[in-house]
């Protein structure tokens, strides 16, 4: 058709892939914002649309970006609610940070202590942490010193972060 | 997919399209003794009243071309027109008071159809004395082509105009829809 469709004909041709187009990107409710700034957004726009223009593409396409745009909206404003979901910390349990383990280390030489730090974060081996710096004794001295009970995760993960520091100071 | 859904969705849009001034034709269709009507209103008043007999789709068609193409099915624009035509055909009205957009019309074709309001409810005119009315006492043809042409029938009471000799002359709703309506308006 030459002629521009009314617009209530675009409506009720492309409204059910519209929707499923916003659903796919957004879940159920706010597939419905997204629909309806679809829309309003193609209305305003469709005396300027060419007549031979697709109308379906175009539509998905406004379609799309409006999602993506409730999506966005969504991240940058937390949506307040009676109760905080439950998920696992990441912030590591109070109290289980191994105090003991980290004043043995501090009194570690520093030699020791970074044959200790290479061993369980870099993961060396004994044999390769030898020849870093360290000698085995040192290793052995520094694990003795400490005890078994290294946690390796709590070293790597605060190795990572002072590592982190040394390379971006200011973050 | 969820009819429901898409009903309340197309809800929502014609509020929130009608708040952004969005909506250059509004249209609804309504029951009435004379068949199911086609009404459309643009911001400006209500543009036309359409009898089943014309086709609907082509008459939206149209008025995308002469128009505008953002339009929209949006009943609560139409809301008190359909009242008022309502109780028009319960008898419990006799003049329409709502606002008339005749852009659709030009020239002298819009100039009687401005007029044929004057013609009071139950009373009939010759469209030789309309073109008097009008101050073109010699453009009797032209003012039966204005009340054929008449985008408002029913509102406009282009049903009003007869010919000299008394016989009824033309009607775009077909002759039994012009009957009927004088007939509903000349019973006490």
């Amino acid at each position: 058709m030459d002629m521009k469709q009314p617009f209530e004909k675009v409506v009720a041709q492309h409204g059910a892939t519209v929707l499923r187009v916003c659903r796919v990107i957004l879940g159920p409710h706010d597939a419905e914002d997204a629909w309806s700034e679809t829309f309003l957004s193609a209305m305003r726009a469709y005396p300027d649309l060419p007549e031979t223009a697709n109308v379906e593409p175009w539509l998905v396409t406004i379609a799309h970006r409006k999602a993506i745009d409730v999506v966005r909206a969504a991240k940058r404003n937390p949506l307040p609610v009676e109760e905080m979901p439950e998920v696992p910390t990441t912030l590591g349990i109070p109290g289980s940070g191994d105090p003991d383990l980290w004043a043995a280390v501090g009194k570690l030489r520093s030699k020791q202590r970074q044959a200790v730090a290479y061993h369980y974060v870099a993961g060396l081996a004994y044999a390769r942490s030898q020849r870093s710096s360290a000698a085995p004794s040192r290793l052995h001295e520094g694990q003795r010193l400490t005890d078994s009970r290294v946690s390796e995760r709590t070293i790597r993960a605060r190795s990572r972060r002072e590592h982190q520091h040394e390379r971006h100071p200011k973050r | 997919m969820d009819a429901d859904t898409l009903s309340r969705l197309h809800r929502r849009l014609e509020q929130e399209a009608e708040q952004a001034d969005l909506v250059d034709v509004a249209y609804t269709t309504i029951d009435s003794p004379l068949g199911r009507l086609l009404l459309a209103a643009t911001p400006k008043g209500l543009v036309r009243v359409v009898y089943a007999s014309e086709d609907h789709d082509r008459v939206l068609e149209s008025l995308a071309e002469k128009l505008s193409p953002r339009i929209l099915r949006a009943p609560k624009r139409l809301e008190v027109v359909a009242r008022e035509i309502d109780e028009y055909f319960a008898k419990h009205r006799q003049s329409f008071d709502v606002a008339l957009d005749l852009s659709l019309s030009r020239g002298f074709r819009q100039l009687v159809q401005t007029h044929l309001p004057e013609i009071g409810y139950g009373q009939t005119r010759s469209y030789r004395e309309v073109a008097e009315l009008v101050g073109n006492p010699k453009a009797v043809r032209a003012v039966g082509t204005a009340c054929a042409t008449n985008p408002l029938p029913i509102v406009v009471p282009c049903h009003r105009v007869l010919r000299t000799d008394g016989t009824l002359g033309g009607y775009i709703g077909g002759l039994e829809a012009k009957t009927t309506l004088l007939n509903l308006e000349a019973a006490a």
